[in-house]
């Protein structure tokens, strides 16, 4: 069991998301930082779907009550144990009573703490990620706090030969402070005159400090529109909406299923941990526009480098 | 702008559009590609969304290229017009209209210029059918509102809309799932649970169903 001594800023359950529930309103969720989470469970030996935490920004304190097998991958947040900093992207041993901390932000928003047997939470729709709008799932559909005592699954084998394991830094995402997003551009790609497409794949934006886990609204220079709203219609993570202000909006894992802004793009699946690492109110962001073959091969790609062991 | 169209969205999705507007016979075109596809879905199939004019269907990327889905996708809207469609459940919702429930209804009965038992009256007197659930887990968006009912929504949305409220935005009504905060005039609430997570499916409603609206006291 791992007990929450201090809750820090955004600390949920999350795991690969639950799918198949779009059409009643319900988004998928799930770690922003999906790379992030399927390497720290597969540095401890999880299935990769299983449940860790999603750290945000200030991390928490959790007491390890029992002997057990941790990851922390994602952003660098300073991660410690019994306030000795540890190597991030490993497999750590943490002893009965140790105590896992976070000194403080270097890089990046997100950290993935992962634990080998899983945070053993009861799914909601087969999902233990936390759906945060609608309060549910997860730890009862909230962020962590002091006092809560997470349960973790059985493990077999002994935990300490297992600890050093690493993930090699060659093989992470383009993580940056100004990354560069590949998109797709469309569907209503036709709703942009030319002008808009140009300052929408050209101009730099700055993560407003309003983002959130729905979505990542940008300030820059306005994206001229064509016409008025669409029909509202079905719309994927990852996928650019352009409001009347101009001011695009990019949806994230929690984002409303629906919507009736013209998208202007969708950001591929491998670009999407990129954006979850960016900071609100901080970071700066290009899109670049691919075609799908492209962004299909980077997918691919992706999935190689995480399943390449 | 020929329909239907295949359009990706994204690398691990696509969009097949029947149209431009709302209208119930471009609505059942989605729904019947949306069945045709349930009943015999390609693998690599992960889920579809069917709303007003146009069914998302996500697909895996590590099995199916862009051009294979599209090619899948483009044989079951053949296969959708032969597929047989399932009769449309008729549901009924009974509605607790006004007062605490329905905060608004004097505002909709003012600016529609009819009294409040009218407005129940109209709103009960129609069968809806349900385009799409979306902007919430649960949130129910019907057609055929009755054009005399029509009203703006909110100038400034509530913080917080209980579960099952029955609202109106302009040419729409709908039903909320849980509670969110919210823009649409209220006019009643049903004590039905519309959305529970522990029910396969979650939600009471689907899209194609019909719905009537019984006023209970």
């Amino acid at each position: 069991m791992l007990e929450v001594l201090d809750g820090g800023w955004l600390t949920t359950i999350q795991d690969l998301g639950r799918p198949g529930y779009e059409r009643y309103g319900i988004p998928v969720s799930g770690a922003m930082d999906f790379f992030a989470l399927r390497v720290a469970n597969g540095l401890v030996g999880n299935p990769p779907g299983a449940a860790g935490l999603e750290i945000t920004l200030v991390g928490p304190v959790l007491a390890a009550t029992a002997p057990c097998l941790v990851a922390v991958t994602g952003a660098d947040l300073t991660f410690r144990v019994d306030g000795w900093e540890m190597p991030m992207w490993m497999s750590v041993f943490v002893r009965r009573g140790s105590v896992i901390s976070f000194g403080g932000r270097r890089r990046g928003c997100r950290a993935y703490l992962a634990v080998a047997g899983g945070i053993e939470v009861p799914p909601v729709l087969g999902s233990r990620s936390t759906y945060l709008p609608g309060r549910f799932g997860g730890w009862e559909g909230r962020a962590l706090r002091a006092g809560d005592r997470l349960p973790i699954g059985p493990v077999s084998g002994h935990l300490p030969e297992r600890a050093g394991r690493r993930f090699p830094p060659h093989r992470l995402p383009a993580y940056s402070d100004c990354p560069t997003v590949r998109a797709v551009p469309g569907p209503q790609d036709d709703h942009f005159p030319p002008e808009g497409l140009e300052t929408f794949f050209g101009a730099e934006y700055r993560v407003s400090p309003t983002s959130d886990r729905m979505g990542y609204r940008l300030e820059g220079p306005p994206v001229a529109r064509r016409r008025a709203e669409i029909i509202s219609d079905g719309v994927p993570p990852g996928a650019v909406q352009v409001p009347p202000d101009g001011q695009p909006i990019v949806m994230m894992a929690d984002h409303q299923t629906t919507g009736g802004y013209p998208k202007i793009a969708t950001v591929i699946t491998a670009d999407r941990p990129l954006l979850a690492q960016c900071v609100p109110g901080e970071s700066r962001i290009r899109f670049a526009a691919v075609d799908i073959a492209e962004a299909q091969r980077c997918y691919r790609e992706m999935m190689a480098r995480l399943d390449a062991d | 702008m020929t329909f239907p169209r295949i359009l990706p969205v994204g690398d691990a999705a696509l969009v097949v559009e029947f149209g431009d507007e709302i209208h119930p016979d471009i609505h059942r075109r989605v729904l019947a590609l949306d069945h045709a596809l349930a009943a015999d879905p390609f693998p690599g199939l992960r889920e579809t969304v069917p709303t007003y004019r146009s069914l998302l269907v996500y697909y895996d990327p590590r099995q199916l290229s862009w051009d294979e889905a599209r090619r899948l996708v483009a044989n079951a809207l053949a296969r959708s017009t032969d597929t047989p469609m399932p009769e449309p459940r008729e549901v009924e919702i009974p509605v607790v209209y006004g007062g605490e429930f329905g905060p608004d209804i004097g505002f909709v009965a003012a600016h529609t210029g009819l009294s409040e038992e009218e407005v129940v009256r109209l709103h009960t007197s129609v069968t809806y059918t349900v385009y799409m659930l979306g902007f919430a887990p649960g949130f129910v968006y019907l057609g055929g509102l009755p054009e005399a009912l029509a009203t703006p929504r909110l100038p400034t949305p509530r913080p917080s809309v209980p579960a099952g409220s029955v609202g109106i935005a302009g040419l729409q009504t709908g039903i909320y799932g849980l509670s969110t905060p919210g823009g649409w005039r209220l006019i009643g609430r049903t004590l039905l649970t519309m959305l529970d997570l522990n029910r396969q499916p979650p939600t009471l409603l689907q899209p194609g169903d019909r719905v009537r609206f019984v006023p209970t006291g």
